[in-house]
């Protein structure tokens, strides 16, 4: 059935064409959309209404002076409880310990978590074995490790305060924090460290074998190499692992019970929510943590430009 | 006939982030008849052993402290020894006498199973639908799943208390699950919407063309492919409300609803004179068991979980 | 079996831009056209048009007379083998080619005896129970091409299914795909960018560019008559050679001399109102060692004597690049064919001619040769539109 004649294509009678304008969406593209629409909507209510709608009743509570034990006192203060929680030492004391427990802790996870990663992705003897018992500190219950350390410190049982001669460290107020920021940076390096194998694995590895052969020795090749072409997981790591260690809460309320200031920000809102049951002030507290926690976001994002996860539109097409 | 390469890949299930499955990343030394090669691969294997051991000791010790003391008896807690002189199951015993401990483990193993099956469900349909649909909002929905895995938690605490004080959900199972499912979305959406741009889009275009429903599609094609990502991501989100000590302490006033977490901290010894320490550390023993056995049978799952959404985002 | 009509069709995306224009192509029942040209002239958004799997902008495609355009894929009744080949890989083979039978609710019996008689078409038959990732490259293609048959289509889109393959592979499956054609006598769209598969395989080739057509014909027809600049220098391999040339009263001069054109060429110029300046085609296998020839044989042509730059000697042919004095040809349309063609970085300093000469050829490396070329199968081209002033379709 081939054809040797006819180059130029014929004229064909043809239908008029469709409407010229908008394009409509055939009926395949408005599925799509229903269909996508429909799949995330469950998933998206949960999220919404389980979040915003208590930080807005957390502000309208933040307003009122409000005690549960004693609920007839309930009245609007409007800006009277931050303005108290503001110009509490107390408040102030935990900020400062909080943003000295996240520095600190952060930094030492990244140097640990970058050498943990090297290890993870160059040992030639059980590497298997290796991720696997990294994994371990992250699955614990994080109560039960700090429990662990608390036994390992403490007067009684402490074995490794004896170790190091150490008298009752969780007692005084520096020793107590390194030993939280032991506890803190023990259970989340290994964490750290996966997500920076993970960027590790993206390093080409002619990138590396043409440094060594430009004359770069293994430190300007981890320098001049390894580091800037992880930047964004490591920035993504970052931001994740500051946000978390500002959240602190667990390991201090096993450790010391916040005891000696060595209260977090968490520890000082449970404080007064749960033991204090003074809801205004509770509230009020968990606004500000909400607003602190929101402008260290916005800095590392506008900073560094650490780019947000699932936002390629790679996967289609 | 030659063979030759090309065609679609089938491994989708563990992402190969860390290079292991093919290349090794250190430039192996084939092992020759040369002694001196031998020896320096020897050496090699030597400095990185004790490398390994000494990760595996600091990521052992506190658990294997913890073992320890469960297994002393109340007189030789304090002895500081790291073996126990003295052993004895008394601990486990005493743990399992009283309701309290067996009653959280209950609410522990309930709440975490009922989160994680639901935020799985509800988080494969939307990361499904923003991996492979195209529908208005689906950048604010992928932003509002970031902002809520930022969210400080301690910010929830006193609103949720009030309301769920009023609501008459306050120590209740729903109580801790709606919280729990919300915070897991945002680790289950991501994780799986990673999975899911792993399986090529040409499977759907296929089963298009081979006349099915998009409905069709995702059941015959996609789900199969998805299963393994969404076992991964069901083991992760287990491990979170497994984990989750704030909210289980601030949600809950008896053993109700009580887990584990929460419990261990009011624990109380055999009797009022005497430290919990060896009840504690035995509780302690027994949940962290299914988290060590999953950690040992998912350890590639596990990572390949962890690491492909880092990897792609 | 069903006739395709694409009438005017269009695509063009949100941002404005074009990537089908105003394409018009009837395709007969049964007939196996070809897609060709470079990446990015809109072949597979043309295919992909004609399955549903992309929305058409303006214009009608029909299919068996019937407009078609809102139709989801699976109600077109067209079977499509991927590049990828996109096999299902948590089914066996045979699954695989049973999927669109079983999604229609065929009756098991059927699907069996149907997907038994397409494995054995195919040689598949010792595959069946095996897994995708078990399978050679090869043998994937041909599980991609059993799942198209079993439905018994009214047609099949291939979207270059030969290209993951190697080289030697391709030539064998090239030859399998043909005699299936003609043994299903199913319309066949086949888009390739590799203008061999589409010399040898289609009825009828259509030439794409910038999404555009810019010629349709049998491949003879294409290679004899190209329609343009593009069409001529994309159709046949090694390329045609162009060179600058001037015509004057009736003469055209060359870099390679004064060249004598035949009366059927100096007509068409003539008629088609030739303009001074030229661009001049000649194909390599339209060159000869003079020495080889007899006198008989070299009139009605014209000779030149070159050094030769480089020899590659084939075995069956000797390829001889010679340079040409005086400035390459330059045009627009030239510049683009060279980006198009991958060739633009490669700097050339006047005109590089490529030349088939028979194997009993006595060139040499940087000997001097007296080359001998038909000058009845020069094509004049003019230069600003590329057009082919010596077309006789």
């Amino acid at each position: 059935m081939s054809q040797t004649v006819d180059s130029e294509p014929s004229e064909v009678v043809a239908a008029p064409s469709p409407k010229k304008g908008k394009p409509v969406l055939s009926e395949g593209k408005r599925a799509e959309r229903r269909l996508g629409l429909l799949l995330c909507a469950p998933a998206a209510i949960v999220m919404v209404a389980v979040t915003a709608w208590p930080i807005i009743y957390s502000v309208w509570l933040s307003l009122q002076r409000y005690d549960l034990r004693f609920p007839d006192q309930r009245e609007f203060v409007f800006l009277d409880n931050y303005i108290a929680v503001l110009s509490d030492g107390y408040w102030w004391t935990a900020f400062g310990i909080t943003a000295l427990l996240t520095v600190v802790s952060v930094v030492i996870e990244l140097v640990l978590g970058m050498l943990l990663a090297l290890v993870m992705h160059r040992t030639i003897v059980g590497r298997g074995l290796v991720r696997t018992v990294s994994l371990i500190p992250y699955g614990i219950v994080t109560v039960v490790a700090a429990f662990s350390w608390f036994y390992a410190w403490n007067t009684d049982t402490g074995y490794l305060s004896d170790l190091l001669g150490a008298d009752a460290p969780l007692t005084q107020q520096i020793p107590s924090l390194l030993i939280i920021i032991l506890a803190e940076v023990w259970k989340t390096t290994p964490f750290m460290a996966l997500l920076l194998m993970a960027g590790l694995a993206l390093v080409p590895e002619d990138l590396l074998k043409a440094a060594s052969m430009d004359g770069a020795s293994a430190w300007q090749r981890f320098t001049k190499v390894i580091i800037p072409v992880m930047k964004p997981a490591i920035l993504v790591a970052l931001l994740f692992r500051t946000l978390d260690a500002f959240r602190i809460f667990d390991n201090i309320f096993v450790l010391t019970k916040g005891a000696n200031d060595t209260s977090s920000v968490s520890m000082q809102t449970y404080n007064n929510l749960i033991r204090g049951l003074n809801l205004g002030i509770g509230s009020t507290m968990s606004v500000l943590i909400f607003i602190a926690v929101a402008i260290i976001a916005f800095i590392f994002i506008k900073l560094f430009g650490a780019s947000a996860p699932g936002n390629d539109p790679g996967g289609k097409r | 006939m030659a063979d030759s390469s090309g065609g679609t890949d089938s491994t989708y299930a563990t992402v190969d982030t860390d290079g292991t499955d093919g290349n090794d990343s250190t430039v192996r030394t084939p092992p020759r008849v040369n002694k001196a090669a031998r020896s320096k691969l020897a050496g090699r294997q030597f400095r990185w052993t004790i490398v390994d051991i000494l990760i595996v000791v600091y990521a052992l010790i506190p658990v294997l402290w913890t073992l320890s003391l469960s297994f002393k008896t109340a007189e030789t807690q304090t002895d500081k020894n790291f073996f126990p002189s003295d052993w004895t199951w008394q601990n486990y015993k005493d743990i399992f006498s009283t309701n309290e401990f067996i009653r959280a483990l209950v609410n522990s193993i309930g709440i975490a199973i009922i989160a994680t099956v639901i935020a799985v469900v509800l988080g494969t349909m939307a990361a499904y639908a923003i991996a492979r649909l195209d529908f208005p909002g689906k950048q604010l929905l992928v932003g509002v799943s970031l902002l809520i895995a930022m969210f400080p938690q301690v910010s929830l605490v006193s609103p949720l208390f009030e309301m769920e004080r009023q609501l008459g959900l306050f120590d209740t199972w729903p109580g801790l699950i709606l919280p729990y499912i919300t915070f897991a979305l945002p680790l289950a959406i991501y994780t799986l919407s990673a999975f899911f741009r792993e399986i090529p889009w040409e499977l759907e275009k296929a089963a298009k063309m081979d006349g099915a429903t998009p409905a069709q599609a995702f059941r015959r094609v996609i789900a199969p492919l998805a299963a393994p990502g969404v076992f991964t991501t069901a083991i992760l989100v287990f491990i979170f409300c497994w984990n989750d000590f704030l909210f289980a302490i601030s949600l809950t006033s008896t053993e109700a609803s009580r887990t584990v977490p929460a419990a261990l901290s009011f624990f109380t010894g055999a009797s009022q004179f005497e430290a919990p320490t060896g009840t504690i550390s035995a509780a302690a023993v027994v949940i962290t068991i299914p988290i060590i056995l999953f950690v040992l049978f998912f350890q590639r799952r596990i990572v390949a979980g962890l690491t492909s959404g880092a990897v792609k985002g | 079996m069903a006739e395709i009509v694409l009438d005017k069709l269009t695509k063009r995306y949100p941002d404005g831009a074009l990537a089908v224009s105003e394409v018009d192509i009837q395709i007969a029942d049964g007939e196996f056209i070809i897609l060709v040209g470079p990446s990015g002239c809109g072949k597979s958004t043309m295919l992909n048009m004609i399955a549903g799997l992309e929305d058409i902008s303006s214009g009608e495609l029909r299919i068996d007379g019937k407009r078609v355009n809102e139709k989801a894929p699976k109600d077109r009744d067209i079977a499509m083998v991927f590049q990828s080949y996109a096999l299902y890989p948590h089914l066996s083979v045979r699954e695989n080619m049973a999927f669109p039978l079983r999604l229609a609710k065929v009756d098991d019996a059927t699907v069996n005896a149907k997907v038994d008689e397409a494995a054995k078409i195919l040689d598949l038959t010792q595959h069946l129970e095996r897994k995708p990732a078990n399978l050679s490259g090869g043998q994937r293609q041909r599980v991609a091409m059993g799942r198209a048959i079993v439905r018994s289509p009214k047609a099949f889109l291939m979207d270059e299914p030969l290209s993951n393959l190697d080289a030697k592979l391709r030539v064998q499956m090239r030859t399998s795909v043909s005699k299936l054609q003609k043994q299903l006598a199913t319309t066949t769209v086949y888009v390739t960018h590799d203008q061999t598969e589409a010399m040898t395989l289609g009825d009828r080739v259509v030439v794409l560019r910038g999404g555009a057509v810019q010629q349709i014909g049998s491949p003879q027809f294409l290679y004899d008559n190209p329609a343009n600049l593009f069409v001529a220098g994309f159709i046949g391999s090694p390329s045609m050679n162009f060179m600058p040339g001037t015509l004057e009263n009736g003469q055209l001069s060359t870099g390679l001399g004064q060249v004598a054109l035949s009366d059927r060429v100096r007509r068409l110029a003539e008629s088609a109102n030739a303009p001074r300046e030229l661009i001049v085609g000649i194909r390599p296998e339209h060159f000869e060692d003079s020495r080889v020839l007899d006198d008989a044989a070299m009139a009605g042509g014209t000779t030149f004597a070159a050094t030769v730059d480089v020899l590659e000697s084939m075995g069956s042919d000797k390829f001889a690049y010679f340079t040409v004095e005086g400035e390459a040809a330059t045009s627009a349309e030239l510049d683009e064919l060279a980006a198009d063609l991958g060739s633009a970085d490669v700097p050339a300093s006047g005109s590089q001619l490529v030349t088939r000469l028979s194997a009993a050829s006595g060139a040499q490396e940087g000997a001097e040769v007296n080359v001998w070329f038909d000058a009845d199968k020069i094509q004049l081209f003019e230069p600003s539109s590329g057009k082919n002033l010596t077309y006789s379709g």
